[in-house]
C-alpha cells in the first residue's frame, strides 16, 4: 500500500514512518523540514498552504495525518489554521485523488471536560467543553474526519494519550530537564492514575489502523499502553532511567492551580511553552486512564512493549547518551 | 382553582417521559366529570402487554414516586401511574375527598384505561388503602384477574397498643392541619426530607412542584384529614372495611417492601401486615425510610423480578410452608443425660482465680422445665420469637432450651454488633417477647416488643412455681432460631434456622468430631456454649469475656483443661493468638511436654483464615491435640474442615508451584455436604469440573432454612433451589479440596478477566518488608485495574517496593500505594474490610476532584 504520513518528524511520526516503511509499505512523508527516516520519499511542503499538492499525494492509498501545533500556548487563528483548516483541505485533497484510507491523529483531550477519568471509554468529541485552543481545534478536525466517512472513504480518529520513549523532546526532556534543575513537582502527592503509551505501541496502533480502517472505519480509539499508573510513579521511573534526581516536592492542587492561572495570564501569547498552565496541572492531578478493549479488537493490535519495559529501554537510550557525551 | 387537568412542566421533572403523560376523563361516582393527569408506559403503543401495575401513590406524592419503575419496566409489562384528583397534574378539588371515593376513582380510572391483562396493584402510603379496597371490590366482583399486590410502607389499620403515627397525629392537631399541610409548604417538603439518604435537589423538587401554592395543597390538607384515627370518622368503617376483607387476597400472591427507619410506617404496621397476610413476602430494605423506593433505588427492579416470577411460581418456594416430617424435639439430649447421669457437669463456669461454677445435667434439666413452664404461664406461645440480651452462660442456656422445649423462636444477636446494631438487627426480627441483663433493658425500649421484657434479674423467680410436662416436640420445619450475621460485610441479616436444620447441625458436629459423653467442649466460641446441651456433651466456659475472644489467655485455658476436663477446643484466631502470646515461655523454646495439657484432644480454630504459623505454635502448646480448622458462615457451619499437617502440605504445593494454588485451602466437604462452583463466566450454572473459579455453592442438610424479612437476600441466595449461594469465590482442586480465593464482592473484574484478591495478597505478604497486604480493584466494572495496598515495617523506596510486589503479584498491579494500617472489620477485627479499602483508593488515585 502507499502510505503517506504528515507530521512525521516528531517523535509518534517518525516511529509510525518506520513501522510503516518496515511492513514493507511504500511511504510518502510531507512537511516543512525532513525527518530522516530511512526508507521514505520525502517532500518538503507546508500543508497550511500546499503548493505542490498533486506531487505528493499521486497514487497515495492511505493517509496518516499527525501533523498538528500541539503547544499550550498561540493565537485561536493559528491553531484552527493548522489544526483544523489544513486538516481538511487534506482530507478534501486526498478525497479528490482516490485515497480511500484517512487515519488522524486526535487527542483524548478533544472529550476532556474537566473530570477524572477512570477507565473511561473514547467519547465524542466536545469542542465546545473542552479547554484550551489545542483541544478545541483537534476535536473540531476530529468531529471533521469522522463525519467524512463513507464505504469509499474509511476515516479512523486515534487518540493516543501521553507517547513518550527514547528520544522524546517533549514529555520525558522536559520532565528530565526540570528534575536537573530541581523544578519538578508533584501536585496533591502525585497519586492521580494516568495511562500513557510508549511509542513504538502508538506507532503499530497507526499501522494496524491503516491496514483495518474499514473495520474501524468513523471510529474514534484510544491508544494507551494499558496500564495506568500514578503520576507519581510515571514521574519517578522518567527520572530514574534519566539518572536525574526524584521529584521531592509537592504542592496541594488549590496552589497550583492558582499559580497555573496565574502564569497563564502573565505568559499570554509568548510564542515558547510557560512553566505551568491550569490545564497542565489539571492533568498532573486528575485520573485519565481509559479502557482500550475496543481499539484492541478493531485494530487487531496488542501493545507489545509493556511500560516496564519502556523505562528499561529509556534507562538504556540515556545510558547510550551519557557514554556519547563523555 | 382550575378544574381541568393542568399543564405538566416536564423539564423540571427528572427521571420522567413525557410520552407516558396523559389526561383521563372520566365520570365519578357523583356523576361528576373528571380529569385524571396519568403516567402510562403504553400510552400510544401498539402491542399488547401481559401484565399491568396499577401504582397508587399516597400523600403528598404523587406519580413521579413511580417514574423508575415505569422507565425499567420491560415492554410486556405496562404501567399505569394515576394522580389521584386534587393531586399532582390531576384536576384540583374544592373540598375533601373521602377513602371511599378515591376507591372509585380509581376503579373509574382504571376502567377507562382499556385494561384487558391481569393486574399486580402496587401502593405507598395512604394510596395502600386505596388500592387495597378497589383490589377487594374487583376479587369479590371478579371483574378482572388480581395477580398480585405489592405493598411500600402503608398501613389498613390502627394496631391498638399504638395511638397512631406520631408525625400525622402532630399534623392533624387541632390548629396544626391546615398552617402545616396546606398553608405551609412544611408537610409537602418534610416528606422528602424524612428520606433516609440525602435526596437529589432537583427530584426533591419535583416531588414538590404540583404544591406550590396553597391552593394547590388544598387535598394534601384534605388527605390527613380524612385518616379516620376517631372511631366515628366518616371514613372509618371504610377502612376497617378493608382491613377485615384482606381475608380475600388470602390467594393472591402479595409482597411487602418496606423501609424500617420510616418513622410514619413503623415495623409495627408491617408486622399488623403480615398477620393478616400471613403468605405475604417481604423484603425490608434496611436503612431505607418512608419513601422506601426512593432511599432503596433497588426496589423497582426487584418489584419487577417478583413479578416475572408470578407466572412460573418462581417465589412460590420460598413461602413458608410446614412439613408432614416428625417432630423436632432440641432438648432430648439434656433429658437423656440427666437421667442417665445427673450429677455430672454439664455446664461449668471457671472463675477468675481458678474456682468454678459447676451445673449438673439434673440440675440444667430442673431449670429448664421451670422455664419452659413460666414462659408458658405467662402466655408465650409456640412459633413466637423470643431474643435474648444475655451473655452467654448457665441462664442464657437453660433460657434457650426453655424457648425451644415450648415451640418458641429464639433470636440471637451478639453485642459485637454494637448497641445500633444490634436494635436496628432486633427490630428487623420483631421478637415477641425479650428477656435482658439489666444493663441491657434500656436498649430493649427500642425494640417495640409486644409481648413481655423481662430482667434476668427477675427471672430466677420466673418459672418457681411450675412443674409438669408436656409436649416438647414441634414441626420440624417450625422457626427455631434467627442467627445475625456478623455484619462485616453490610448491615446484619437475620438468617432463619427451622428445627429440623438446627438438629442436623447438631447431628453433624456430633458424628464429624466424634463427640461422646466423655468429652467436655472448652466453648471460648460462644456458639458452642449454646449446642453443648443439645449435643450431650458437657462445656466448660473459661474464664474470659466471651464476646471479645482475644481475652482468652493461656492460664484461663489451662484452667479450664486441668479443673473441668476440657477436651475440645473451639476458638477464633484472635484467641489461639493471645493463648500463644500468653504463654509463660517463649512458644518456640517449649519443649514438648505430653503430661501438661494431656487432656485436650482436638483443637477447631474457625471465623477467619487462619496463618498455619499459628497453628504450629499451638501444637507446640497442647502437643496431643489435633487442629482442625472448619470453613462454614452464619448460613451453614461447618461445611468443611482441614487438618494442620494437610494446611502445610498444601502450602508447600503452593511454594512448588504445583496445580493452581490459589487462595486459603479449608479442605474437603464434610459427609453429607455437597459443594459446587457457579463458574464466573458461567455462573447460571452448577460445575465440579475441579480448577474452576466461581462461587462456592453448597447443600446442606444443616444449612439455614431462609433470610428473615429479606426475601430478595434469599431470593438471590437460592437461586440454585435447595442450594445456597456462600458469597465466596474459590475453587476446587483435582483431590477436592477447597479453595477459597476470597469474596464475590471483593473481585476484581479486570478487561483481561477477574482477579481474585486473596491469592495474590498471599504472594505479596511473603515480601519481608510487607507486614500486611490487600488487592482491591479500581475502575468501574469490568474495567478495572489492581492497587496493591500494604502496610510496611521498615524503609523501602517506592520503585524498589513496586518491582518487588510486580515480580510476586502474577498479575499486572497499576499502583501500590501505603498505608499505616488496613481497615479491618469490627466485629472480628480479622477480615480486612476491602469495601472501604477499594472506596479509599478509588478516590486517591482519581486525583483532586
Amino acid at each position: 500500500m502507499k502510505v503517506l504520513i504528515t507530521g512525521a518528524r516528531g517523535l509518534l511520526g517518525s516511529a509510525v514512518a518506520r513501522e510503516v516503511v518496515g511492513r514493507g509499505h511504500e511511504c510518502v512523508v510531507v512537511q516543512r523540514n525532513p525527518c530522516g527516516v530511512p526508507g521514505v520519499t520525502e517532500f518538503l511542503d507546508d500543508l497550511t498552504d500546499p503548493q505542490f499538492s498533486q506531487q505528493w499525494i499521486h497514487g497515495v492509498e492511505a493517509v496518516i495525518h499527525l501533523a498538528a501545533k500541539v503547544s499550550v500556548t498561540g493565537s485561536e487563528h493559528d491553531f484552527q489554521r493548522i489544526n483544523v483548516d489544513a486538516t481538511r483541505d487534506l482530507m478534501e485533497i486526498a478525497q479528490a485523488e482516490g485515497v480511500n484510507r484517512f487515519i488522524y491523529a486526535s487527542s483524548p483531550s478533544v472529550a476532556h471536560t474537566g473530570k477524572p477519568l477512570i477507565g473511561a471509554d473514547a467519547d465524542p468529541a466536545d469542542p465546545q467543553h473542552t479547554r484550551g485552543h489545542y483541544s478545541t481545534t483537534k476535536g473540531l478536525a476530529e468531529q471533521i474526519v469522522l463525519a467524512a466517512n463513507g464505504p469509499a472513504f474509511a476515516t479512523v480518529a486515534l487518540r493516543p494519550h501521553l507517547v513518550w520513549g527514547p528520544g522524546d523532546t517533549q514529555l520525558v526532556g522536559r520532565i528530565v530537564q526540570r528534575a536537573q534543575s530541581n523544578r519538578l513537582f508533584l501536585i496533591d502527592g502525585g497519586q492521580a492514575l494516568i495511562d500513557t503509551c510508549y511509542v513504538s505501541n502508538a506507532a503499530t496502533a497507526f499501522a494496524q489502523a491503516v491496514e483495518n480502517a474499514p473495520r474501524a472505519s468513523g471510529r474514534a480509539l484510544m491508544v494507551t499502553n494499558g496500564e495506568p499508573r500514578t503520576v507519581k510513579e510515571t514521574l519517578q521511573r522518567i527520572c530514574l532511567a534519566a539518572g536525574v534526581p526524584l521529584p521531592s516536592r509537592s504542592l496541594p492542587h488549590s496552589v497550583a492551580m492558582l499559580a497555573g492561572s496565574a502564569v497563564e495570564r502573565v505568559w499570554g501569547q509568548r510564542e515558547s511553552d510557560p512553566p505551568l498552565t491550569s490545564f497542565l496541572v489539571e492533568q498532573l492531578s486528575t485520573a485519565h486512564w481509559f479502557d482500550i478493549a475496543e481499539t484492541k479488537k478493531l485494530l487487531d493490535w496488542e501493545p507489545t512493549i509493556s511500560i516496564d519495559e519502556g523505562f528499561r529501554l529509556l534507562a538504556e537510550s540515556y545510558s547510550l547518551d551519557n557514554i556519547q557525551v563523555s | 382553582m382550575s378544574r381541568v387537568g393542568r399543564e405538566v412542566p416536564f423539564e423540571e421533572l427528572p427521571g420522567i417521559n413525557p410520552e407516558w403523560s396523559r389526561f383521563v376523563h372520566v365520570i365519578d361516582s357523583e356523576g361528576v366529570n373528571r380529569t385524571f393527569h396519568v403516567l402510562d408506559t403504553h400510552h400510544g403503543h401498539n402491542n399488547s402487554p401481559d401484565l399491568t401495575l396499577v401504582c397508587v401513590h399516597g400523600n403528598p406524592t404523587w406519580a413521579y414516586l413511580w417514574r423508575n419503575l415505569l422507565a425499567s419496566a420491560p415492554p410486556h409489562i405496562r404501567v399505569i401511574a394515576l394522580d389521584q384528583l386534587g393531586m399532582g397534574y390531576s384536576e384540583r378539588l374544592t373540598s375533601q375527598r373521602t377513602l371511599a371515593q378515591r376507591v372509585q376513582d380509581l376503579s373509574s380510572v382504571v376502567n377507562a384505561l382499556n385494561v384487558t391483562t391481569p393486574v399486580v396493584s402496587v401502593a405507598h402510603d395512604w394510596g395502600g388503602p386505596i388500592s387495597l379496597g378497589w383490589v377487594e371490590q374487583v376479587l369479590a366482583g371478579h371483574e378482572h384477574p388480581i395477580a398480585g399486590v405489592v405493598l411500600l410502607n402503608t398501613a389498613v389499620h390502627q394496631p391498638e397498643e399504638f395511638s397512631g403515627p406520631g408525625l400525622i397525629r402532630l399534623a392533624r392537631a387541632r390548629g396544626l392541619l391546615a398552617p402545616v399541610t396546606q398553608y405551609s409548604p412544611l408537610f409537602v417538603r418534610g416528606t422528602t426530607l424524612l428520606s433516609g439518604k440525602r435526596m437529589p435537589r432537583d427530584v426533591a423538587r419535583a416531588f414538590a412542584l404540583p404544591y406550590r401554592s396553597a391552593a394547590d395543597r388544598l387535598s394534601v390538607r384534605g388527605f390527613v384529614a380524612d385518616i379516620p384515627f376517631e372511631p366515628d370518622h366518616p371514613s372509618r368503617s371504610t377502612l376497617d372495611n378493608i382491613a377485615d376483607s384482606l381475608s380475600l387476597l388470602a390467594t393472591t400472591p402479595v409482597l411487602l417492601c418496606w423501609g424500617p427507619r420510616d418513622p410514619v410506617f413503623s415495623d409495627q404496621y408491617l408486622r399488623d401486615f403480615q398477620s393478616r397476610l400471613p403468605h405475604a413476602l417481604v423484603h425490608r430494605y434496611v436503612g431505607a425510610s418512608h419513601l422506601v423506593s426512593e432511599d432503596a433505588p433497588e426496589l423497582f427492579s426487584d418489584v419487577l423480578q417478583w413479578v416475572d416470577g408470578l407466572a412460573i411460581g418462581a417465589f412460590e418456594e420460598l413461602t413458608p410452608g410446614h412439613s408432614d416430617k416428625a417432630p423436632v424435639d432440641l432438648g432430648i439430649q439434656v433429658r437423656d443425660r440427666a437421667h442417665e447421669s445427673p450429677r455430672d457437669s454439664a455446664i461449668t463456669v471457671m472463675g477468675k482465680h481458678g474456682q468454678d461454677l459447676r451445673v449438673s445435667w439434673g440440675v440444667l434439666d430442673r431449670r429448664i422445665q421451670e422455664f419452659a413452664a413460666g414462659m408458658r404461664s405467662a402466655g408465650i406461645k409456640p412459633g413466637e420469637r423470643i431474643a435474648f440480651l444475655i451473655p452467654p452462660g448457665p441462664e442464657l442456656i437453660a433460657l434457650i432450651y426453655a424457648a425451644w422445649n415450648i415451640g418458641a423462636c429464639i433470636v440471637i444477636a451478639d453485642s459485637g454488633l454494637g448497641a445500633r446494631g444490634l436494635i436496628r438487627a432486633l427490630r428487623g426480627a420483631h421478637p415477641d417477647h425479650v428477656f435482658a441483663i439489666p444493663r441491657a433493658m434500656p436498649i430493649t425500649r427500642f425494640l417495640q416488643i409486644p409481648g413481655l421484657r423481662i430482667s434476668s434479674r427477675d427471672i430466677s423467680a420466673f418459672g418457681k412455681s411450675a412443674s409438669g410436662r408436656v409436649e416438647t416436640s414441634f414441626d420440624p420445619d417450625s422457626e427455631g432460631a434467627v442467627v445475625f450475621t456478623s455484619g462485616s460485610t453490610g448491615p446484619a441479616k437475620g438468617v432463619m434456622y427451622s428445627r429440623a436444620r438446627i438438629s442436623a447441625t447438631v447431628e453433624v458436629l456430633k458424628d464429624h468430631y466424634s463427640l461422646t459423653n466423655s468429652d467436655v467442649i472448652i466453648a471460648a466460641f460462644a456458639p458452642w456454649a449454646v449446642f453443648g446441651p443439645a449435643l450431650g456433651v458437657g462445656s466448660v466456659l473459661p474464664h474470659m469475656n466471651l464476646g471479645s475472644p482475644s481475652s482468652l489467655t493461656y492460664s484461663s485455658l489451662q484452667g479450664a483443661i486441668r479443673h473441668a476436663g476440657g477436651t475440645l477446643l473451639w476458638a477464633s484466631p484472635a484467641a489461639l493468638r493471645n493463648v500463644v502470646e500468653t504463654a509463660p515461655t517463649p512458644v518456640n523454646q517449649l519443649s514438648p511436654d505430653t503430661g501438661k495439657n494431656s487432656a485436650i484432644r482436638l483443637i477447631l480454630s474457625a471465623g477467619a483464615p487462619v496463618p498455619s504459623s499459628l497453628l504450629m505454635s499451638v501444637t507446640r502448646l497442647f502437643p496431643g491435640a489435633q487442629l482442625r480448622t472448619p470453613y462454614g458462615m452464619t448460613e451453614a457451619l461447618p461445611l468443611t474442615d482441614i487438618d494442620l499437617d494437610d494446611i502445610v502440605e498444601l502450602e508447600r504445593e503452593i511454594v512448588t508451584g504445583s496445580e493452581r494454588p490459589e487462595g486459603v485451602p479449608v479442605g474437603k466437604a464434610l459427609p453429607g455436604v455437597e459443594i459446587r462452583i457457579a463458574p464466573w463466566h458461567d455462573s447460571a450454572t452448577l460445575s465440579d469440573t475441579p480448577e474452576v473459579m466461581g462461587e462456592i455453592v453448597i447443600k446442606a442438610d444443616h444449612m439455614r432454612s431462609s433470610y428473615d424479612s429479606l426475601v430478595f437476600t434469599q431470593a438471590a441466595a437460592s437461586q440454585f433451589p435447595g442450594w445456597h449461594r456462600t458469597g465466596d469465590v474459590g475453587h476446587v482442586d483435582k483431590s477436592g479440596n477447597i479453595w477459597v480465593e476470597g469474596r464475590r464482592s471483593h473481585v476484581i473484574t479486570t478487561p483481561n478477566g477477574p482477579i481474585t484478591p486473596v491469592p495474590v495478597e498471599q504472594r505479596v505478604e511473603k515480601i519481608p518488608v510487607v507486614s500486611q497486604a490487600a488487592c482491591v480493584g479500581v475502575g468501574p466494572p469490568g474495567k478495572q485495574v489492581v492497587v496493591v495496598v500494604v502496610v510496611i515495617r521498615g524503609n523501602v523506596s517506592d520503585t524498589d517496593l513496586e518491582n518487588s510486589i510486580r515480580a510476586v503479584a502474577g498479575t499486572q498491579v497499576s499502583a501500590v500505594l501505603r498505608r499505616k494500617k488496613l481497615p479491618m472489620d469490627i466485629r472480628h477485627n480479622a477480615k480486612i474490610n476491602r469495601e472501604a479499602l477499594a472506596d479509599w483508593a478509588n478516590e486517591v488515585l482519581a486525583g483532586a476532584q
